[in-house]
Order: structure tokens, then sequence, then C-alpha cells
């Protein structure tokens, strides 16, 4: 038994397409202390939305899962109903990428806060009402009383995804799975509310996975980082070494492309051809048509996760590039 | 803009709805072919007394727009003039009338409102067995045109089992709901069917946004996220349907009616049509835009209460 809170070990998931089944994420093993912040690298497609869903068994509907996935010991593709309720009510939560969808419209910025605490925590609704208030205080919204009685269309983008974390922060989870926290917002507003959530989950003692398009954003913010590529996992690093030493042509392919000084202004196509999903891939490596160190024996077979130099990368080549 | 204004706009364009709809219904006598005379006498021969008695009824010497004021304060009142046929004040030939066809719609729209939206809820929830037994009942009514379903109904359960009267209104709240129970229900099972297609769409659309998956995610129970962030949030389009099914009733009533034999504004319009008592039609009409009036501004206000978005309280 590791001291892990989350393990994810060679976990698939597939959903149903006519009479077969498409692999969405195939053989994704990676681990998430307490406490610590890991990146989720990758373009889009490449499965690490439904790698955070999995965790929380939201996979869509008919999906089936497979894998070994463990939340603090506990074995969560095992667990019944009410106790993957459980976890999802104080253990684990998830900030999505469009706040704007993903918050009721009809419903008033209050109830959205007090929900959970009301529902679960059994807090009386004057005591919820108080505290969703300083918890708005906490993430930069001040006038929280008005705030609580709007509905979120009279909300920003970013004054809403600030109330997003902050219904996150009230149930105090262990971990918190950001999917692109910041993809919907406009730009000025994106790095403060990175760093709105970042220092919060840090101040609380919480584990993040944080899902980006952005290598550099992740590097910022992140203990460890993993690059994702058409549902595998191609490398994992601690995020200052992976910046000094990507170990896979992908994630050079990243690093490369991404625009220096002015990140957020544009974010160019990072590599020559388009990404492909899992069950796109051929039978190699599944990077192998875009892979500019690509070589013959790049074809036989998808390349293991394995460890180099402190490093997990999943390439035939890295010793090479 | 807030609630009383909101609702004062709503009312001063509601009554100038009835004041065109009512211009339009009077003025309507002026465009029969042949003149108002002719039209108003119709087969009968008129004498010059009963054509000197039209003329002074109908003001026929003055100019149109005096007319038509005269004929409008006068409605104002509760006064639509006299029945060329029955001799007898509009406003008394309508009101009981009223009443029937009124509660006859009224028991039809809780019917379609309680069947509709549970049968549709139902079988968004319980995809499966369920959800293609409501499907396929649903299709049957919605194939079968109410004067069959009528028909059935008397066939069966007034004549054959006897459970019901065969026609008539009744006297009395109790007695009269008995009475009209196989009309409202002959009345309302396509429309009923129908709704719950519609509830059973938007519930399924409903249950696949984005904000339901952040409820998922939140560890709310099944039902939670039914009452808290389905059932309101589909409810606009229902809203809008049983807000034109109920307008449609009301003129779809007539043919219940006439399978019952009751005595309802529908079958008194036609009539009235018949006959060229222009008194009545005009009365009738009249009453008809004021209800589809009524229930339209009935439809905004839900949405208002409904959806924050579309409600005129919101601070800004
Ligand atoms: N509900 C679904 N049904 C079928 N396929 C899906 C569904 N959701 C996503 N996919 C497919 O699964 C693959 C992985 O999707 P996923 O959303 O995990 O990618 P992602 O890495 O998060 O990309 P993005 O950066 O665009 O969010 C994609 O090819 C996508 O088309
Ligand atoms: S295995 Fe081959 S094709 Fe794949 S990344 Fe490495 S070098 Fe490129
Ligand atoms: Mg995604």
């Amino acid at each position: 038994m590791s001291n892990d809170l989350l393990v994810l070990d060679q976990v698939r998931l597939d959903i149903p397409a006519g009479r077969d089944w498409r692999t969405l994420v195939e053989n994704v093993s990676l681990t998430i202390a307490p406490g610590e912040a890991v990146g989720l690298v990758g373009e889009s497609g490449s499965g690490k939305s439904m790698t955070a869903r999995s965790v929380l068994r939201l996979a869509p509907p008919g999906a089936r899962l497979s894998g070994r996935i463990e939340f603090d010991g506990t074995p969560v593709l095992d667990l019944g109903p009410r106790d993957l309720r459980a976890l999802r009510t104080r253990r684990i939560a998830m900030i999505f990428q469009d706040p704007r969808a993903h918050i009721n419209p009809v419903r008033s910025i209050g109830d959205f806060l007090t929900e959970a605490m009301v529902t679960h925590l059994s807090v009386p609704a004057r005591e919820a009402h108080a505290r969703a208030v300083r918890l708005l205080a906490d993430v930069g919204i001040a006038d929280g009383e008005r705030r609580m009685r709007q509905h979120p269309h009279e909300l920003s983008g970013g004054l809403l995804q600030r109330v997003m974390i902050a219904s996150v922060l009230a149930v105090e989870p262990d971990l918190v799975l950001a999917d692109e926290p910041t993809t919907a917002l406009d730009v000025t507003t994106q790095s403060e509310v990175m760093a709105i959530l970042d220092d919060l989950r840090r101040e609380r003692g919480m584990a993040m996975l944080l899902i980006t398009h952005d290598l550099e954003l992740a590097a910022a913010t992140c203990d460890r980082i993993a690059v994702m590529y058409a549902g595998r996992i191609l490398e994992v690093q601690s995020a200052e070494t992976l910046v000094q030493t990507p170990r896979h042509p992908y994630t050079t392919g990243l690093m490369v492309s991404r625009p220096s000084i002015d990140r957020v202004a544009h974010r160019l196509p990072v590599i020559a051809g388009r990404p492909v999903a899992a069950f796109e891939a051929g039978a190699g490596c599944a990077f192998q048509p875009r892979c500019t160190q690509a070589g013959p024996e790049c074809l036989t077979g998808r390349p293991p996760l394995r460890e180099l130099a402190g490093a997990h990368v999943a390439c035939v080549r890295a010793e090479e590039s | 803009m807030s609630w009383p204004l909101f609702l004062a706009r709503r009312l001063a364009a509601l009554v100038a709805v009835l004041l065109v709809a009512s211009f339009l219904v009077y003025g309507l006598l002026y465009l029969v072919p042949g003149g108002p005379m002719a039209f108003l006498l119709g087969n009968r021969s008129g004498s010059p007394e009963q054509i000197a008695a039209i003329r002074h009824e109908y003001r026929l010497d003055d100019p149109f727009l005096i007319r038509y004021f005269g004929w409008l304060g006068d409605a104002l009142r509760g006064d639509f003039g006299q029945s060329l046929v029955y001799r007898q004040d509009v406003s008394d030939l309508m009101s009981t009338r009223l009443a029937t066809t009124g509660l006859l719609v009224l028991y039809a729209t809780v019917i379609i409102v309680v069947a509709g939206v549970g049968l549709g809820v139902l079988g968004a929830l319980r995809r499966g067995t369920v959800d293609a037994v409501i499907s396929l009942v649903n299709s049957i009514f919605l194939a079968t045109p109410t004067f069959v379903v009528g028909v059935l109904l008397v066939i069966v359960f007034a004549l054959g089992l006897g459970w019901f009267p065969v026609f008539g209104p009744g006297a009395g709240l109790p007695d009269r709901l008995y009475h009209l129970t196989l009309p409202a229900i002959a009345l309302s099972l396509g429309s009923a069917a129908f709704l719950a297609r519609i509830t059973r769409a938007s519930v399924g659309e409903e249950l696949r946004r984005e904000h339901v998956e952040t409820a998922r995610s939140r560890g709310f129970s099944q039902s939670h996220i039914v009452r808290r962030h389905v059932l309101r949030n589909a409810s606009i389009p229902v809203v809008t349907v049983t807000g034109l099914t109920v307008a449609g009733l009301i003129a779809g009533s007539v043919v219940v009616e006439n399978i019952f034999a009751l005595d309802g504004l529908g079958s008194l319009l036609v009539r009235a049509i018949l006959q060229r008592d222009f008194a009545v039609v005009q009365g009738v009409v009249l009453v008809l835009v004021t209800a589809f009036v009524l229930i339209n501004l009935a439809v905004d206000v839900c949405y208002s209460l409904i959806d924050p978005r579309l409600s005129p309280g919101e601070a800004t």
C-alpha cells in the first residue's frame, strides 16, 4: 500500500459505438499524493476530461470502465451507489471548464453555493448562507450578499468560475479535479482565477488534478505533470525537470511550439498534423504519424511507459532524442 | 423593469389586443356580402317592421364608429345586446354556457397537466419498458380523433358499464363534475399524450445538460437532481404547450359538447353562426378572444416565474 491519495492503475474507458466499443482512455496509470498538484496536459481529444470523469465515475452512459482506481485506499470502481455519492460529496470535487453551462441557470448563486452544505452536511440554511458569503470573499468576491441573490446570467464568466471554486471549497474535499478551469474565460481573468484556485487549495492542503492544454500553466502550478495523447499517458515527470528535459518527442513538440512571451494571446496549432483519439490510433506508437523522430521500430506495438532517469516515458527512442 | 411595471405593460397590451379584436369582430358584420341587413335577415323574409326593428337594434342608421363605440360601451357593462333568434339577452345566453364550457376546459386542463407531465417525466426517467409502453399508448391517443374517443367512452362507460351519465351538464358542483368526467377525458386524451411527449423530450434533454452533470459530480441523489435541477428547467416548453392546448380546448370543446349533449359556448357559437344570430356571435367571439389573451398572459407570467432570465424583476 502506498500513501498516495489517488491511484489510477491501467485505467481504460470504452464507450459503445454501434456494435463496437470505442476506446477513449487506455492503460492510464497515475498517482496523486495528498496535497500534491498534478497536471494533465495534452491536445484536444486526448482523453483528459474522460480520465478525470472516470475518477468520479461520471463516464457517459453505457461506458465500460476498467482497471483500478483507488482513492484513499478505497477501490472506486467497486463502490455501491451510496458510497459513490459519499465520495463525490465530501472527498473529491470537480471544477468544470464552462461555468455558464455547468451552473443551473434558473437557480440563484446562493442556492448553488449552499445546496451541498444544506443537503449533505446538514448545515442550517442561515449558517450555510453566512459560510457561502465568507467563501465568496475568499475567492475575491466582496459583495457576496448581493451576489448570493443574483442568478448566473447576471455574472461574468470569471465571477462564475470563482463561484464554482467557492462551491468546491465549501465541502472541503481532499482532491480537486479541475478540468480546464480557465479555458472558457477571457484572457485577462484567466491568470487571476488560476491564482485564486491554486492559493486556496494550497492553503487548505487539497490535492489537485489540473487539466489543461497549456504546458506552461501546468508547469507553473503543478508539482508533477503527465502528458497525455490518444488516451494514453506518454510521459510523467516533475514539473521542473519536464520543462528542462522533456523526454518524449510529443512533449518536446508541445514545448517548442509554445509561444514564449505573450503566452495567452495566441494558442498556436502545436504540432504538425491532427491529434487523434485513442480509438483512431494505429497499432504502433499512437504519435508516430506526427513524430519527427519516428523510425521503423515505432510501428511494432504501443511503447509501454518505462522509467528513464527519474522520468516515465512511453517512447522506444527516448534515449536518442 | 419591475413586476408591477411588467404586469401593467402586459395588461395594457391585453387591452389593446381586445380593442382591436372587438373592432374586427364588430366590423365583420359590415364586410359580409350584401351588407349587414341581408346578413341579419338571412333567410327570413323580413317585414318592414322587422327591418325597422333590426335597424334600430343594431343602430344601422348611425355612423359606423359611433355604433361601434356604443356597442363596445354596452359590452363593457356586460350588455351584448339581444339575440335575434332566442329573443334573450346575449349575456344571459352566454353565462350558463360559459360556466359549462369553462368547467369542462378547466377539468380537461387538470387531466392534461397531471397525466401529460406525469407520464412524460416517468418516460424520461425510466427508459426501457415503461417508456416504450407510455410511448405506444401516447401514439394511440394522439392518432385517435376526439369524437371517436368520445363515442367510445359513451358506449363503454355510460351505456355499457353505466358508471357515468350519458349526457347533460348536471346540477350543483359535484354532480356537474360527475357529468363532465367523460367529456373532460374525451377532450383531454390527445392533448395529454402530446404534452407527455413534449415533457419527455424536455426532461430527457435537461437530464443531459452540463449543470446536471455538476449536480451528479457533487453527489446529489437522482431524486434530488430531478426535483431541484431538472423539472423546473424543463418546464418552459411544457408551459408553452399547455397554454396552446388550453386555448385549443376552448375551440375543440364544440365536438365534445355535441357528443355529450352539453349546451356549451362552442355549440352556442356554431348555432349562432348558422342562424346568423350576430349579436351572439360577437359576444361569444369576444369572450373567446379574452380567454385566449388571458391564457397568453398566464403563460408569460409563468415564464417569468420559472426562468430568472425572463423575469422582469432582475436586478442588473
Ligand atoms: N460523450 C461522449 N461520447 C462519445 N465520445 C466522446 C464523448 N465525450 C468525449 N468523447 C470523445 O472522447 C475523446 C476524449 O475526449 P475528452 O473530452 O476526454 O478529451 P480532452 O482531452 O478533454 O479534450 P479537450 O481538450 O477538447 O477537452 C474525444 O475523441 C471525444 O471525441
Ligand atoms: S515511439 Fe517512435 S513514433 Fe512514438 S514518439 Fe517515440 S520516436 Fe516518435
Ligand atoms: Mg476536456
